[in-house]
């Protein structure tokens, strides 16, 4: 149960609305962290805590692409496709992950630790190609980089390479 | 290249800057917000914004001191600020620095209005792919909260403005304004009809405003340095202030530049963006993201504001220019667009829901050279029925990139499709004549 496991933040999550269904969506990612894609039962506990129909609950999650209905990898990367990643190459990057994961978008590699999905923009058009990996975004990315990538989150589960606070260009650039 | 004074991301340009609140204090942070609260009424901070000519900067450019003169005066019960930080539209990339910079500065703006329009509580509806963005903003918060910006009673005036943030969860209509209230109340983002507007009828059913993050990040600075001397910069009387731009696609150094409205798309490219990244010339580019009608090169010299790009034939919408070389098939990234609106097409209008697959269907055909010429009367026919016949404008948008590139390049068109008919088209004699 959601409400044994995370009590206190689902608490604070529905103190901030003066409307319970508006904490839905908070609610879901937090079911979503739980167990990597939001489950049945968790969709019957949050509608029971929200006081909706688990009905109500469905039509919303499946309006959202972020929430997972089945499992997924470990490392969900997705790739983005929009025009503006696409004139600087993403097609290429979602070709050199297919080949190096041996995956096509929308499925997961053997041992559950990859799952590849091509989406749509995620405003991050002047650091093109880029994709975003779990919660964290990769820009500029070079088949050198994916590489590097790939191999860190193999090794050590998260990577060096994920982008802070986003500034593009850096100032330093600006001045020339 | 052309010196101008940086408005919104000037603190963020300091070396060392980490847009802390100690940080953001030390450039006379939260000046205005001591300067406003309880000494200078609500209604005339709405005048000031109003005066300054400050427009929206999400994509429709409204009046924002006009839009929260909309909100009912006499009206007793809550309010609420929603701050629009769902920055999904294609080429656009500006909301999500300003936010992980100098989250304060965003903060402030929010503070500002909500004391402007009387609203206790405030939403940052943040598109739910930039957590790193969610969590500066609410660490941020939680710094503005210990130090009295945020909160119960601000700064002992007894005047109250809690903030949250919400994850949105990728879904680029909720962008529009109240498809993101919808959202926020935990359903599906479908465009709510209009009227009722929701300075009557937002959130809750209660009056509301949505400000755009960037349109908010200019609050402090008009409050600050006054609303003349917001009006006097970029192309006054219509298009005042500036506008971070977001310059993407074939160019040399793309990224985030902050100008003066005005400035000409020549300029923006070729000075600020380093021009062209090979030695390929311009091709087409797009001055307000993807929504907005391509334009071509004879349009180089349009300057970057609310009227004079339109009178161009486009938009200023979200500041998004996408820059595409010679080479670059026109069709193609129509088609790529295309295929971003028929993804996020809500289906909430038969229009937009039917007509944005059948469009990427006939593009799809013309580029795999399986077209005909009657296909360029049927993407004519369909861009007219869907736009302006849906709830919001995202049926006009979703048509735009093929209006435009059908109406500049039109030829790039027909030649493939006469490619296809001299591949595909075995010509038979009338039967009867061997």
């Amino acid at each position: 149960m959601l409400k044994d496991k995370y009590g206190k933040e689902i608490e604070e999550i529905l103190s901030r609305y003066p409307v319970k269904r508006s904490a839905l969506i908070p609610l879901l990612y937090v079911a979503q962290r739980d167990q990597g894609y939001v489950t049945e039962s968790a969709m019957h506990e949050i509608a029971h805590l929200l006081k909706l129909t688990p009905p109500q609950v469905y039509e919303t999650i499946t309006f959202y692409t972020m929430f997972n209905l089945k499992p997924m990898g470990k490392f969900h990367i997705q790739v983005c496709k929009s025009l503006m990643c696409a004139l600087v190459g993403s097609d290429t990057v979602i070709e050199w992950i297919k080949a190096k994961l041996r995956i096509a978008p929308g499925e997961s590699t053997a041992d559950g630790l990859f799952s590849l999905s091509v989406v749509e923009c995620l405003a991050a058009c002047g650091t093109a190609p880029m994709m975003q990996i779990n919660d964290d975004y990769y820009e500029q990315l070079t088949e050198n980089k994916l590489d590097r990538i790939l191999a860190d989150l193999r090794s050590i589960g998260t990577s060096p390479l994920k982008s802070g606070p986003f500034m593009w260009p850096e100032p330093l650039n600006v001045e020339r | 290249m052309p010196q101008h004074e940086l408005i919104l991301l000037k603190n963020m340009m300091q070396p060392g800057y980490t847009g802390s609140l100690a940080d953001y204090e030390k450039t006379g942070g939260y000046q205005a917000l001591r300067n406003t609260l309880g000494k200078i009424a609500p209604p005339d901070v709405t005048a000031m914004v109003r005066k300054s000519g400050l427009r929206g900067r999400g994509g429709a450019g409204f009046p924002t001191g006009v839009k929260w003169g909309f909100l009912p005066k006499d009206y007793q019960g809550p309010r609420y600020l929603c701050c629009n930080a769902d920055e999904s539209e294609p080429g656009t990339f500006k909301d999500r620095q300003l936010m992980e910079r100098d989250p304060h500065q965003v903060l402030e703006g929010i503070v500002l209005a909500c004391y402007a329009i009387g609203a206790e509580t405030a939403y940052i509806y943040i598109r739910g792919e930039m957590v790193l963005g969610s969590k500066i903003l609410e660490q941020a918060i939680g710094e503005a909260r210990v130090a009295g910006y945020i909160g119960k009673n601000i700064l002992g005036t007894g005047i109250n403005a809690d903030v949250w943030v919400h994850r949105g969860a990728g879904a680029y209509i909720c962008g529009e304004e109240t498809a993101l209230l919808e959202s926020l109340e935990g359903k599906r983002g479908l465009p709510r009809v209009k009227p009722p507007f929701p300075a009557t009828h937002g959130l809750y059913n209660k009056p509301t405003v949505v400000n755009n993050v960037e349109t908010l990040a200019n609050l402090p600075h008009i409050i600050n340095r006054g609303p003349e001397w917001f009006a006097a910069i970029g192309s006054p009387p219509k298009s005042t202030g500036t506008r971070v731009f977001c310059v993407s696609g074939h160019v040399k150094r793309p990224g985030n530049y902050e100008i003066p409205m005005g400035m000409t798309v020549r300029e923006l490219v070729y000075e600020h963006a380093g021009g062209m990244r090979s030695d390929k010339p311009m091709k087409a580019f797009i001055p307000g993201g993807a929504s907005a009608p391509f334009l071509t090169p004879a349009h180089l010299d349009v300057k970057l504001d609310f009227e004079h790009v339109a009178a161009a034939g486009s938009m200023l919408g979200s500041g998004g220019v996408t820059v595409m070389e010679e080479g670059t098939s026109i069709v193609w990234a129509a088609l790529r667009l295309m295929e971003f609106f028929y993804h996020e097409s809500c289906g909430k209008c038969s229009p937009c829901r039917e007509g944005s697959s059948w469009l990427v269907q006939t593009l799809r055909r013309i580029l795999a050279r399986r077209g005909r010429m009657e296909d360029l009367e049927t993407l004519s026919d369909l861009c007219k029925n869907i736009a302006g016949r849906t709830v919001c404008a995202f049926g006009d948008a979703a048509v735009a990139p093929i209006q435009s590139t059908l109406k500049h390049w039109r030829q790039e068109y027909v030649d493939l499709i006469n490619e296809a008919e001299v591949a595909n088209l075995i010509r038979l004699e009338p039967a009867g004549r061997h």
